[in-house]
């Protein structure tokens, strides 16, 4: 009652309208635009006074945002203070930042599809799939040539190397997470350090105790899927581990209590729980290997050849078959180059998509953990995407 | 009734010695135990023994080599030969130095983006858009970088030898522009925005919310609550993305060998064709050196680069367990 009658009569209407948090208003879009526009006007006559051309655009781009931000900085902090300067110029900061990231991603991933187009969906759409590169040196123009056998080699040395690193990887984040015992100490120390370890490593270790003692005749794909199980394995053993820890005590208290012998609970209720997520661990592990170009270009030998054999002969496998394309026939094979590219880029994203589906994929039995387990692997997919 | 009474009285006092709490291990369970222990037992004799491996491979270089492995430039294979990688130690750093100076800024302004400035839907998609930068394999950022980028990185390169060359990084260097370390550096940097931009993101979303809401609700503007609130809480752990941002950067290996013209020499030009990083000398030298002491030399040359990827990994898990353990 008291604090209406000491309201000014005309203020109460005003007052009381709720107050909106963000508003354009014409005012803040003109204390942006007319720096900008000033800016480029100045920096434009600058240019001009110099001599220096429009050959020099970049350096145009960089001298306007200098004297932008100044602008900007100064009109702001002029009309509302140095605070409200501030905050907008972080704020200008964060949306170049992530405007600059987003545009280059774009810009690769833009430039691959619209090149890559050509051989793997265009004018080589059905025999890119269905041929390999034995006739690739021939001037025929008819002469079908395609990936095939590369991608037949990415397929079989990615798959061995999964078939001997997913049961030992998870086996030891098994023991890790489980029932850790003397090893335990030394296996992360030895699993951290390996993680870290630049792949080309790898693929060098494999080319001199494999490839060199054979006289060279050891290039296979069985070598380049011993250094690509190098690299995977300490991936998936900590990604597993980190997704078993997920799995509630409480679930595991129960099942003992219950009576179940220990390796019942791991195999009946841990496992089960952290199926989806353990899915995950090792698709991950995949995806970061398929992509890894450096050990298998010193292990695989490459071949144009479709050579099924992964266990005899050279063979080809997608990144090093790209990479031999670029460096050995130029711009002829540009078209085999960018389709080959895209086609990696499309088997590594299938299989991160696939991962992450996995990952945020709902069983009954313990939709709380699958919900932690979800939002955790959203952050170690990219985390372990990104260690050499 | 008493008699029932007095039988569990009775009862009780048969029982009441202490028994011990853990039942003995059946046997299955003790197999069970033994499979696993052998599986973590092979993964780190796996691993010693590659290491060792490396390390008696490399052993007999550094021997006769000595500190001049470490301290000259001069790559001349043979046997003995002549093994040297400074220029290549020194534009491994150089490239990586570089990524992360502008990565940083950038992975740092998309971290707080996701965090603090955009809403909703658009915040996940973000989130997804950069997990997909980081899903591209490095070999097709080589590519797009020494096709596409390298050229547009060439003009701007000119302009800058040309009117800012008071600054000594600019001056005009021997060779010719573009295939530089400059030009590597900046596709590293994108390579490894994806990391920093998740680890800090991580980092700084630990930061209670209640004093974020705080910092605004006392009036402070939102720059003013990530200074005051979110930097002092987070530091540590943005440090340490940077740094594991770093250790990726130095053992990039397919980026630097396909632009890089490489000369294993060092130099300060950076902005010029010339130079060499150590993974572009393995891959570069791996079938021409032959099976003898050149493949040792790269072995050293291997173990070095792992050392230092190695240091700077652990140095930033570190930091950055320290960080969460904070929170």
């Amino acid at each position: 009652m008291t604090l209406v009658t000491e309201r000014p009569p005309g203020d109460v209407a005003t007052a009381d309208v709720p107050r909106r948090l963000s508003v354009i208003t014409v005012a803040a879009v003109a204390e942006l635009v007319i720096p900008a526009v000033a800016a480029a006007c100045l920096v434009g006559v600058a240019f001009a006074l110099a001599g220096l051309g429009t050959g020099a655009w970049m350096g145009f781009v960089i001298c306007w945002s200098v004297v932008f931000v100044i602008n900007y900085g100064v009109a702001t902090a002029k009309r509302h203070g140095a605070l409200v300067a501030k905050d907008r110029l972080a704020r200008l900061w964060v949306v170049a930042g992530s405007l600059i990231a987003l545009s280059v991603l774009a810009w690769i991933l833009g430039y691959v599809l619209l090149n890559g187009w050509y051989a793997a969906f265009g004018h080589e759409f059905p025999s890119f799939w269905t041929h390999d590169f034995s006739k690739g040196g021939v001037l025929d123009t008819k002469a079908r040539i395609g990936a095939l056998h590369a991608i037949v080699g990415t397929l079989e040395q990615v798959g061995l190397a999964t078939l001997v690193t997913t049961p030992l990887a998870v086996l030891a984040a098994v023991y890790l997470n489980e029932m850790p015992g003397k090893l335990a100490v030394p296996l992360r120390v030895v699993v951290d350090a390996m993680s870290g370890m630049p792949s080309v490593i790898a693929g060098l270790f494999i080319f001199i105790i494999w490839v060199v003692p054979r006289k060279l005749d050891g290039f296979s794909g069985l070598a380049a899927a011993m250094s690509i199980a190098i690299i995977m394995m300490p991936t998936v053993i900590r990604t597993s581990e980190e997704v078993l820890r997920l799995v509630p005590g409480t679930l595991r208290e129960a099942a003992l209590s219950l009576g179940a012998p220990e390796r019942r609970m791991v195999l009946k209720v841990v496992l089960p729980t952290a199926r989806a997520g353990l899915v995950t661990a090792v698709i991950l592990g995949v995806a970061r290997a398929a992509g890894e170009t450096a050990p298998v270009l010193l292990t695989a030998g490459g071949s144009p050849r479709l050579n099924l054999n992964p266990l005899s002969g050279p063979q080809a496998d997608l990144p090093q078959q790209v990479y031999s394309w670029y460096g050995t026939a130029g711009p002829a094979s540009l078209h085999e180059t960018w389709g080959g590219a895209l086609v990696l880029i499309l088997v590594v994203l299938t299989l991160f998509v696939l991962a992450r589906m996995l990952g945020s994929g709902r069983s009954n039995r313990a939709r709380n953990t699958q919900r932690r387990l979800k939002a955790r692997l959203k952050f170690l997919t990219i985390r372990r995407s990104s260690q050499a | 009734m008493t008699t029932t009474g007095v039988g569990a009285a009775s009862a009780v006092e048969v029982d009441d010695s202490p028994r011990a709490i853990h039942s003995p291990r059946s046997r299955p369970d003790t197999l069970f135990r033994g499979l696993l222990f052998c599986c973590a037992a092979l993964v780190v004799v796996l691993i010693a023994a590659i290491m060792l491996f490396l390390a008696q491979r490399a052993w007999p270089v550094l021997r006769t080599s000595g500190l001049q492995f470490f301290t000259t430039s001069v790559w001349r294979p043979g046997n003995p030969g002549q093994y040297g990688i400074l220029g290549d130690l020194l534009g491994t750093v150089t490239v990586a130095l570089v990524a992360l100076v502008v990565a940083f800024p950038i992975s740092l302004a998309t971290a707080l983006a996701i965090n603090e400035y955009v809403p909703g839907v658009a915040r996940r998609v973000l989130i997804m858009l950069i997990d997909l930068l980081a899903a591209v394999p490095s070999l097709v950022y080589g590519l797009w970088g020494v096709v596409v980028f390298d050229n547009l990185v060439n003009g701007p390169t000119i302009w800058l030898t040309k009117y800012a060359d008071f600054f000594p990084l600019f001056r005009p260097g021997p060779g010719k522009v573009g295939r530089s370390l400059f030009v590597c550096g900046l596709v590293v940097a994108v390579m490894v925005t994806p990391i920093i931009t998740s680890v800090s993101r991580e980092v700084m979303s630990q930061t209670p919310r209640e004093q974020c809401e705080g910092a605004l609700a006392l009036g402070g503007t939102k720059w003013g609550m990530i200074t005051d609130v979110i930097m002092p809480f987070a530091r540590n752990g943005i440090i340490g993305a940077a740094l594991l941002g770093l250790g990726r950067a130095l053992g990039e290996t397919m980026a630097v060998t396909l632009i890089l013209s490489i000369t294993g020499s060092a130099t300060s030009h950076i902005l010029f064709a010339g130079g060499g990083t150590v993974p572009a000398l393995i891959v570069d030298w791996y079938s021409q050196v032959g099976p003898g002491r050149g493949l040792d030399a790269l072995t050293l040359a291997g173990l070095t680069l792992f050392a230092l990827t190695l240091g700077v990994n652990v140095v930033a898990r570190m930091i950055v367990s320290r960080a969460g353990k904070m929170a």
